[in-house]
């Protein structure tokens, strides 16, 4: 079916599955879902090369709706799997989909080392802040008090902030997006995509069954403008309606604030410009949350080193070279052997 | 057979003949005993001994000095005739401390040879190995022939001109004794100077001081002879097959027979394992034969391991995970995915004491039940096993062709025992075996999306398609797939049918391994005597010894434990009595009942040693009460 047809011809069609999509009506899977088949055939990518590898949970259902190869594997180890796929054939386009309690919880240790490892692989964390599949329960993600059928009385668990654990398990590329922008969520993919290593992303992503909203503070219309800071690199981090209002460095505190330009004596010249390469910078900006601060989207973080498996592969490559014609015959024989005369 | 007793023995000059010895090596887990015993393996095979190994140490790396949980032992037999054990009872025991000669004496048959370290027999020593006296001074050893030598004083003396401190001095104390055992045995030391040349290349005073105490100890024999009562002994070569041949040990040819089934099966091989006692020496060889293009990575965690194999396997190579019970255990999960999506996967594991962390460096065959029942929902798989060092080769290629012929995957049961000890092995030639090139689809047939569970009508394997082949793009998981098109379906019917194509696709490898033989006696009669795994060796030589005696007694030994062999139950009905000894509570027998509605009579150990010959003749002895003819 695509074997023939040229990059430039591909369109979402090409990467849809004839598959029934089965998320809740006004899931925000679907936004995501259709994103990435529009964006991926504008990337230049090939069906035959592309795998989405899941685990378990509602977007774990995503590989299914792609026209791609696709693995739903169990509950977590979606990086491992993809890990070991990498190996096998580092030529393949992995994208690992999971969510906040499928990568944070019962995987958290694979993403972690995942992540640390460097394995170029595309990740895509949808963070609904709830279990969805399961009917419902607080996750790893879920703020403090959250209200659920296993924590009828609030949650009593601090959450984990998905970028945050990424930048401390040492992921070279970290970025954030939200289901519903359209616009700014490709800019992410591609560069994603792009970035040859681990590339973690966090969609934040509405569950409208379990967790409707959760975002809604920062996610909807009116308040976009004063609680999203798109961050770009080599540009100020500026938000607000009129990109009036800044991030500046509290060199006394050693914490970001917020200033407005023109007022107080501050000018543009105070406001921080954004280096994606600054892991210090990129952990004090997925850190900010609402209402003080904007919620920081964009890629936050991006600092390219050689990628796991191009790693593994260069080291057996150059074994081989210094011993080439390996022969299993020569190696049993070799060191301390004796003859048997007849 | 291990009898040193006088009677057996000829006096041929100053040489003592014998056919076969036991010694049992004992000091602390630091007095480097497994390596003085790994040595005097590699000089007794070069001489032609057959020989069999059992390295028997704690789980602690180094307990604190001088304490009986430190103490840590390595056994060898060797002789001129068949050896298949490593020995019932030791003939000589070599004790380098007084924790060692505690936990060890009790082996020493009665009569046996003690060589004792007297330099370690302070004060604090025997307070700390349990003793109120002196057992030299008192009777404790006096069923025992006893050499009592100074070894730390002669071997500081044998390396003074090398200037160590005292503590790096005594460290050659395993050579110095290992010197005399060698002059004792007859053995020559050359192998064993060019390995310490080549080990402490870079260190050539402390190879300098371990050959001086090597020589010293030789020569320590030689000279003082006659005052001191030492004799010496010969054991001739085995006859054994012509060939080229090599000492080997479970986990060398179990790495061996993986990168041969791969070649043989033409796929990259990518394993994913997890360091665990006592299946890492797995993932060392592997790491270290890279230039066979052999992936190995060293997983966070079990899980990761087996799901990074199988990955790989998803991708068109030969996933392969290897662990020991526990970490089998964390893999459960995953197996059951490689199942139900029928990826090819080989899982070996290398068995210890259990449950739970059990007894990490001791050998045990617990886990069959894990291999066969061990899953959740309908779940087989096949499960082959391995019955000695040399054999691991051979099975990890079968299992490599069982996985990918029926893209399954394969369970293959090893044990500590096994993987630790050391056999001569003549070496094959792999030309010779049968290649098994896997084959992958190539391009689409048919109308709609591609269906990768289309399957072969003869073996009911699903077709391999390669993520980075046009036109193949389709998507497996864990939900349950439909017959027709393999996409999901929660059909009932379906899922019936589904299960029974799983299990007859399993069930139908009985078609494609060999027919069971019979390893020794005759095809029917009184008593069977049925194993798998390692206790082939004490099985077969009680076995041989009580058929030499008139007793109608027949060896069973079984490879292929899922999906049986098709010939089995005909076979075992056979015989009047089956017997099953097993380092279990019984789980091959429970196997057999559950199989063929078998009455066995279970025979089992789980101290953590293996059989002795004759625990295993007594109880054919009772079962065959007056049938001696
Ligand atoms: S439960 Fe929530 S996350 Fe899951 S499909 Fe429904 S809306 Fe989406």
């Amino acid at each position: 079916m695509t074997e023939h047809v040229s990059p430039e011809k591909l369109t979402a069609k090409d990467f849809a599955s004839d598959q029934e999509v089965r998320w809740c009506p006004g899931c925000g899977d679907y936004a995501i879902l259709k994103c990435l088949q529009r964006t991926l055939p504008e990337l230049g990518t090939r069906p035959e090369n592309t795998v989405f590898v899941s685990g378990i949970g509602c977007s774990s259902r995503f590989p299914y709706y792609m026209a791609t190869y696709g693995f739903h594997t169990i509950h977590g180890r979606a990086p491992s799997v993809a890990t070991g796929l990498k190996l096998a054939n580092p030529d393949l386009d992995i994208w690992v989909v999971t969510g906040d309690g499928d990568g944070l919880s019962i995987g958290g240790n694979h993403m972690l080392h995942t992540l640390r490892r460097n394995v170029d692989l595309n990740i895509l964390l949808f963070n609904n802040e709830i279990y969805g599949l399961t009917k419902g329960q607080y996750s790893p993600t879920s703020h403090l008090g959250t209200r659920s059928p296993s924590s009828p009385f609030g949650s009593i668990e601090r959450p984990v902030s998905p970028c945050s654990f990424a930048l401390g398990s040492g992921a070279r590329f970290v970025a954030r997006t939200i289901d519903t922008d359209q616009k700014h969520m490709p800019t992410v993919f591609k560069r994603a995509k792009e970035h040859k290593g681990a590339s973690f992303v966090e969609i934040f992503q509405n569950c409208i069954v379990f967790n409707d909203a959760v975002f809604g503070e920062f996610t909807n219309r009116e308040a976009a403008a004063d609680l999203q800071l798109h961050a770009v690199h080599g540009e100020p981090l500026l938000f607000g309606k009129e990109r009036e209002k800044g991030l500046t460095l509290n060199r006394d505190k050693l914490a970001l604030e917020v200033i407005t330009v023109g007022q107080g004596g501050k000018t543009i010249d105070d406001v921080l410009v954004h280096d994606e390469t600054n892991p210090i910078l990129a952990q004090m900006l997925v850190n900010m949350a609402p209402p003080d601060f904007p919620v920081v989207l964009g890629v936050l973080f991006c600092q390219p080193a050689e990628s796991f498996e191009t790693s593994v592969t260069k080291q057996i490559a150059a074994i081989i070279k210094k011993k080439p014609g390996a022969s299993l015959d020569r190696l049993m024989r070799q060191g301390r052997t004796w003859e048997v005369k007849a | 057979m291990n009898e040193m007793s006088p009677k057996g023995a000829q006096k041929h000059l100053d040489f003592e003949k014998l056919e076969s010895v036991v010694i049992r090596f004992a000091g602390d887990s630091g007095d480097g005993m497994q390596l003085t015993g790994s040595q005097f393996t590699s000089s007794t095979a070069l001489a032609g001994s057959d020989l069999a190994t059992f390295p028997d140490f704690p789980a602690e790396i180094r307990a604190p000095v001088g304490t009986t949980f430190g103490v840590s032992a390595f056994q060898i037999n060797f002789g001129s005739t068949r050896i298949l054990t490593a020995g019932d009872d030791p003939d000589v025991l070599v004790a380098m401390n007084p924790a060692a000669l505690m936990v060890s004496l009790g082996y020493l048959r009665e009569g046996g040879l003690v060589v004792v370290d007297t330099g370690a027999f302070s004060k604090r020593n025997l307070q700390k190995a349990g003793y109120e006296d002196n057992p030299l001074e008192d009777d404790t050893l006096a069923k025992f022939q006893v050499i009592e030598l100074d070894i730390s004083s002669m071997t500081l003396e044998a390396v003074k001109e090398f200037g160590l401190s005292k503590k790096d001095a005594l460290r050659s104390k395993n050579m110095w004794t290992l010197g005399l055992m060698l002059w004792m045995f007859g053995r020559e030391r050359k192998p064993i100077i060019e390995w310490l040349k080549s080990k402490f290349a870079k260190k050539p005073e402390i190879a300098n001081a371990n050959i001086a105490a090597l020589n010293a100890g030789h020569a320590f024999g030689e000279t003082s002879e006659m005052s001191s009562g030492i004799k010496r002994y010969q054991i001739g070569p085995a006859k054994t097959e012509p060939g080229l041949y090599r000492t080997v040990t479970g986990s060398e040819t179990m790495a061996w027979g993986l990168v041969a089934g791969a070649k043989l099966a033409d796929l990259k091989l990518v394993f994913g394992s997890y360091p665990i006692t006592p299946a890492s020496p797995i993932l060392h060889l592997l790491s270290n034969l890279k230039e066979f293009g052999v992936i190995t990575f060293q997983a966070e965690d079990e899980i990761a391991a087996i799901c990074s194999a199988i990955g790989a396997s998803f991708g068109g190579a030969l996933g392969v995970t290897s662990s020991s019970g526990p970490g089998i255990a964390l893999k459960t999960e995953a197996i059951g995915l490689a199942i139900t999506t029928e990826l090819p996967l080989v899982i070996i594991n290398s068995q210890r004491g259990g449950p739970s962390t059990g007894l990490p460096t001791k050998t045990e065959q617990s886990d069959l039940y894990q291999a066969v029942y061990g899953r959740n929902g309908e779940a087989p798989l096949p499960v082959l096993s391995t019955c000695s060092p040399g054999d691991c080769f051979f099975v990890a290629i079968e299992a490599v062709r069982l996985a990918v012929k029926y893209m399954t995957p394969v369970m293959l049961l090893t044990d500590g025992y096994i993987a630790n000890a050391a056999e001569p092995w003549k070496l094959p030639e792999i030309d010779k075996i049968k290649p098994f090139p896997a084959s992958f689809a190539k391009e689409k047939t048919g109308d709609g999306d591609f269906n990768p569970f289309q399957r072969d009508p003869a073996t009911l394997a699903r077709i391999w398609a390669k993520p980075g082949t046009p036109g193949l793009e389709h998507r497996i998981g864990g939900l349950e797939k439909s017959f027709e098109t393999g996409h999901i379906s929660y059909d009932d019917d379906n899922h019936q049918k589904m299960t029974e194509v799983r299990a007859a696709k399993i069930q139908g490898i009985e078609n494609d391994i060999p027919e069971q033989k019979v390893a020794l006696g005759n095809g029917k009669g009184e008593l069977a005597v049925v194993g798998w795994g390692s206790t082939f060796g004490p099985i077969d030589q009680a076995v041989s010894r009580m058929r030499a005696k008139g007793f109608d007694v027949s060896h069973i030994h079984i490879r292929y434990l899922n999906p049986f062999p098709k010939n089995l139950e005909k076979l075992l009905k056979g015989y009047k009595k089956v017997m099953v000894p097993e380092m279990n509570m019984g789980q091959l027998s429970t196997l057999l009942k559950d199989r063929f509605l078998l009455e066995v009579i279970p025979l089992n150990k789980v101290s953590g040693q293996p059989f002795k010959i004759r625990d295993i003749m007594s109880a054919i002895q009772k079962n065959l009460k007056g049938r001696s003819s």
